[in-house]
């Protein structure tokens, strides 16, 4: 509409004037937008290019199937993406059914529900650190008491480790897809369910035939995006496991910082380079859903 | 009437069933910190859900710089809200003039350049980290709050961008026509009629980009290191790692750095949730 104003706005000023006049509003187009331009220059462009310039060597590739570790991250980070996500976008559209009715009780509910997505990730990460504490951390102090069995060593075990990295990370991002799935039942019309009550339908029914049909575009859209920042979690494994026991629990997104630390930058460069495959397609499905 | 009541608690109930696991599940992790931070050091280890004899002195010897891993806390803190709100700034003035220039200036090149930042809105940070890392060690500036500033900034503007695009292209075009009628130029029009109209967007993305850099861990720990320069998320990261770590003023520092965004996230939630969920919904 905005692109159909314009030329009306041209040919209504006398066209000498307006040639003229239209190019200052260009030039300060290009004045206003430099800023970001040169951000995106110097720091996304040129630190692209150099990191492709330095996972140049083929033999980079080959260290990196050669090591274990990275094999290691590759399966743990499907399995994070598979199940952790699935698991917190089922639960996350279960709550918006729970937080979508009226009970005041349920409106202060989703304030403090709110919590996790609105606080720093480490105090709360090192909050389950300790609580996962094998010896004095309250969840097995908690199994001592009701079963006089010691609880197991959690973050020692690299299942158990792993899962409980997924755990985290459901803690802290579940509220934010709660609250974005719950904004999409909003809006559907609440007549529709007025009309189903009316013909008997069952509340499986309704869900069948009312919600999931008007939420299943937002629902995809929500999991692939998930997908793509769970990609980028690095907190959540780093800070609850170091990657640890034994390098077991790395992810992709800690494997670079690994890389990293013990001076293999163009490894750390190719892992990123091998995972592009994973990225990109998750990336162009947003951008065809984003700039429409 | 009484099988409607009837029916009514069995509802209840059944929101109850929800709503109680709910809220320990979302509590817990919280209520640990706060725990502790309420803990002599001897009881922390006993497990119980109240200490005996709750105490304020954990935060008196944080605030107090009363342990050597604190001996630079209140710098620490002061050096986070520093680059806070650096981002936070930079991020509006880069965003604002360039979503201005795209959506009402019409900018030649002005949708690729949407849809590069897009683009690197997509790329998953932790995937840039090390590529950032090599390019500000060549630009000379590790150990610089610049790194760090300028790398959140990098971070923010593009969703940013896209946000206030966004909104602007809600606003009539009318106003724009009326306002070139008028003989007002493009910054005229910036400063008294799109300025004060992208407010309530302006201010949720101002907080978003202060919170993402408050909140930031890897890039924080990664181009920074000097003991003065580091923020107190990397303080933290740093107060883990040693072996002898007291944990309860660990968990205390931990819950003073936690509560100012929990603040900020409460005192502007009605900005943040219309202005940060509006997009996502509308994809």
């Amino acid at each position: 509409m905005s692109t159909l104003a314009l030329p009306e706005s041209r040919s209504a000023l006398p066209a000498g004037p307006a040639k003229r006049r239209l190019s200052p509003w260009q030039a300060w187009g290009m004045i206003m937008i430099a800023p970001y331009v040169l951000v995106f220059v110097v720091f996304v462009l040129y630190p692209v290019g150099y990191g492709l310039w330095l996972a140049r060597h083929p033999q980079s590739y080959v260290h990196l199937f050669e090591d274990p570790v990275f094999a290691r991250s590759v399966v743990n980070t499907l399995v994070f993406l598979i199940v952790g996500i699935n698991l917190k976008m089922v639960v996350a559209l279960f709550l918006s059914g729970f937080f979508v009715q009226a009970q005041a009780w349920i409106k202060w509910l989703s304030l403090l529900f709110i919590l996790p997505w609105a606080v720093p990730s480490i105090p709360t990460i090192l909050s389950f650190r300790f609580m996962l504490n094998p010896e004095w951390g309250i969840i097995n102090s908690l199994i001592f008491r009701f079963t006089g069995e010691d609880g197991p060593n959690w973050l020692n075990d690299p299942t158990l480790a792993l899962s409980m990295a997924i755990l985290v990370h459901i803690w802290k991002s579940l509220p934010f897809w709660t609250l974005i799935l719950l904004a999409g039942r909003m809006a559907i019309p609440s007549e529709l369910y007025e009309a189903a009550s009316v013909d008997g339908a069952t509340g499986w029914q309704k869900f069948k035939f009312i919600t999931w049909p008007s939420m299943q575009t937002l629902y995809l859209t929500s999991t692939i995006l998930s997908m793509i920042w769970t990609l980028g979690d690095f907190n959540s494994v780093y800070l609850l496991t170091g990657g640890g026991p034994a390098d077991l629990t790395h992810v992709l997104a800690t494997l670079g910082i690994r890389y990293l630390r013990l001076d293999q930058v163009d490894l750390s460069m190719a892992a990123i380079v091998v995972a592009m495959p994973l990225v990109l397609p998750l990336v162009f499905f947003m951008m065809r859903r984003l700039s429409r | 009437m009484k099988r409607v009541s009837a029916k009514r608690a069995t509802r209840e109930a059944k929101l109850l069933l929800v709503g109680i696991p709910v809220f320990l599940w979302t509590m817990l992790p919280i209520y640990y910190l706060f725990l502790f931070s309420i803990s002599p050091k001897e009881t922390i280890f006993a497990g119980k859900l109240w200490p005996d004899h709750p105490t304020l002195h954990n935060f008196e010897v944080v605030f107090g710089q009363k342990h050597h891993y604190l001996s630079h806390f209140w710098l620490h803190l002061f050096n986070s809200l520093v680059i806070s709100v650096a981002v936070g700034v930079l991020t509006l003035i880069v965003a604002t003039g360039a979503a201005f220039a795209i959506s009402r200036l019409k900018v030649i090149g002005g949708r690729t350049i949407m849809n590069l930042a897009l683009f690197t809105y997509f790329i998953p940070a932790a995937f840039l980290a090390v590529p950032m890392y090599k390019t500000m060690g060549n630009y000379g500036l590790l150990n610089n709050q610049w790194a760090l500033i300028l790398a959140m900034v990098t971070i923010a503007s593009p969703y940013a961008i896209w946000v206030l695009k966004q909104a602007s292209d809600k606003l009539p075009y009318e106003l724009d026509e009326a306002a070139r009628i008028d003989g007002a130029s493009p910054l005229q029009l910036f400063r008294l009629v799109y300025l004060p109209l992208m407010m309530p967007s302006l201010v949720a993305i101002g907080t978003y980009a202060l919170l993402l850099a408050w909140n930031e861990y890897l890039y924080a720990f990664l181009l920074l290191s000097n003991d003065r320069q580091i923020t107190l998320s990397v303080a933290l990261g740093n107060f883990l790692a040693a072996d002898d770590s007291p944990w309860e003023l660990l968990m205390t520092t931990g819950l003073v750095y936690a509560l100012p965004p929990a603040a900020i996230y409460y005192a502007f939630r009605r900005y943040m949730v219309s202005g940060l969920t509006a997009g996502a919904v509308k994809a």
